[in-house]
């Protein structure tokens, strides 16, 4: 399968390492084989040069022209709502995720641990009413199972869920 | 510092060292105290000179103010050296026209001070010194009994009785000793403060900072009643802290609970002990740890402190579920990167 993102003028990648570690910038030039001219008027970086095993390349490109001053990238930028549609992506989500998960402290480790223990006892409680169901019925096979008392799932609704994370 | 034999007063007209082409009209900064101390020391002359030389290069106008503020600055200078020829009898021929030396006119007079002022009366006076009371060594004491010469002398101090032959092994009592040290606590451990044991037979509660006593060991509880981790002491070493704090408010410690109060009985165990009871010196006999009564209601008293705390938090059923739940890693966690 070819490449689809190509280090190229206009091309939005997102820096992985060194000091401007998850700033997003735009490519405007290519200076050799390890080095780009890189620009970003709407993360706060300025032009500059950076070393391509830096950059991790996004599917967004801007459309300029190679070369392009500060000034044209920058509307370029803006014009194509970059920022916002980067916010919207998963890879943006993903990262925030991470984030917010090392961003947690003791406790609201064990919030999220008892907030989902209580959704998947919800869960298997919802999946064996539906299997019981389906069991009687007579979907996998021809036996139907006489209905038994079902024992009443441990758990409340799940509606005082908290903080869930993005993972399911 | 000064020649031996006494100067009278340095005559006016000899020309300082520096060379002048000019008449002399000031007088000379420096001269003879007599008694062979010379009022500035050559190195201060020198300095001196260097002064006065580095600004035109000509000697300026002598100015009486000036010499009369210098006289006053120096002569707190040369106070030391002029005292300390005090307690040394110094033979002149010239004894006479030394009379007392009188600091207050010395450092009051400014331009004739050195002509006719300085001079010495103390030379070749002696203060009598008063003579002291000597006192006494020896009582001459009565004694009865005919044969025994009526009268002894006895010395009032007693000689020692005791000659040692080695010298005794001073104590060092200056020695920084362990319990002398500062104890210093890690400043998230404040009282309220959720804490993670790690050591010790309640290891991965998570337990309440009650307090820390003077032996730098913190003060925790579980509460009992939620984890069962009593009142404890622990090394703030064998404890993570978290940034989960319960407000403890105004609650405070009672003075009993210090480091005595928690010290184990180990007298029982002794081998010294059991044999003056009589009990067979090699059995290990295992007693049952039972919480006296002191024990209960101290810890009754905490943790009443400490639960009620926790009852006013909004999250007190989930604090208390996280109380009750014990610490541990799950795979790709690392203690060192996470946020307690």
């Amino acid at each position: 399968m070819p490449f689809a993102r190509y280090v190229e003028p206009g091309r939005v990648a997102l820096v992985a390492d060194g000091p401007l570690k998850g700033k997003l910038v735009s490519i405007v030039d290519v200076i050799d084989q390890t080095r780009a001219l890189v620009d970003g008027p709407g993360s706060g970086v300025p032009r500059q040069q950076i070393r391509l095993n830096q950059l991790h390349l996004t599917k967004f490109r801007l459309k300029f022209p190679f070369t392009a001053p500060t000034r044209v990238v920058r509307k370029a930028w803006t014009n194509a709502e970059l920022n916002e549609k980067w916010a919207d992506s998963q890879w943006a989500k993903k990262l925030a995720n991470k984030e917010k998960r090392a961003q947690m402290t003791d406790y609201d480790r064990f919030k999220l641990t008892s907030a989902r223990v209580k959704r998947n006892r919800a869960r298997t409680a919802a999946f064996k009413t539906l299997k019981s169901k389906a069991a009687r019925s007579g979907i996998f096979g021809k036996n139907k199972i006489p209905k038994k008392v079902v024992k009443k799932p441990r758990t409340k609704k799940a509606s005082t869920q908290k903080k869930t994370p993005a993972k399911k | 510092m000064a020649p031996a034999q006494p100067k009278a007063a340095a005559k006016p007209s000899e020309p300082p060292a520096g060379g002048v082409k000019k008449a002399k009209v000031g007088k000379p900064r420096n001269y003879d105290l007599g008694c062979g101390v010379v009022r500035f020391s050559k190195t201060k002359m020198f300095h001196k000179k260097n002064v006065y030389n580095s600004g035109s290069g000509t000697v300026p106008d002598f100015d009486p103010a000036y010499a009369l503020d210098s006289v006053i600055l120096v002569s707190c200078s040369i106070l030391t050296p002029v005292q300390f020829s005090f307690s040394i009898p110094v033979q002149t021929s010239n004894s006479d026209s030394c009379p007392a030396f009188n600091f207050n006119t010395a450092t009051g007079y400014g331009s004739n001070l050195y002509e006719d002022k300085a001079k010495y009366k103390f030379i070749g006076k002696k203060n009598p010194k008063a003579p002291k009371a000597k006192k006494p060594v020896v009582v001459v004491k009565k004694i009865g009994g005919d044969n025994n010469g009526g009268t002894r002398t006895v010395l009032i101090k007693k000689r020692r009785a005791f000659y040692p032959t080695q010298d005794k092994v001073p104590k060092r009592s200056h020695h920084k000793t362990f319990s002398k040290h500062v104890r210093r606590i890690r400043k998230n451990l404040i009282p309220g403060t959720v804490c993670i044991l790690l050591a010790g037979r309640h290891a991965g509660k998570r337990v309440v900072l009650v307090g820390v006593l003077p032996s730098g060991l913190l003060l925790v509880t579980g509460p009992f009643a939620v984890n069962s981790c009593p009142l404890r002491r622990i090394s703030q070493r064998y404890v993570i802290g978290t940034s989960t704090r319960v407000d403890l408010g105004d609650f405070k410690l009672p003075e009993h609970l210090n480091d005595a109060y928690f010290k184990k009985n180990k007298k029982s165990t002794k081998r010294s002990v059991k044999r003056k009871q009589g009990e067979d010196i090699f059995a290990s006999k295992k007693e049952k740890y039972v919480p006296s009564e002191q024990r209960k209601a101290d810890q009754k008293l905490v943790d009443e402190a400490v639960i009620a705390a926790i009852g006013k938090r909004d999250d007190k059923k989930v604090l208390r579920g996280y109380l009750r739940s014990a610490f541990g890693l799950r795979s790709s966690q690392f203690p060192h990167r996470m946020r307690f």
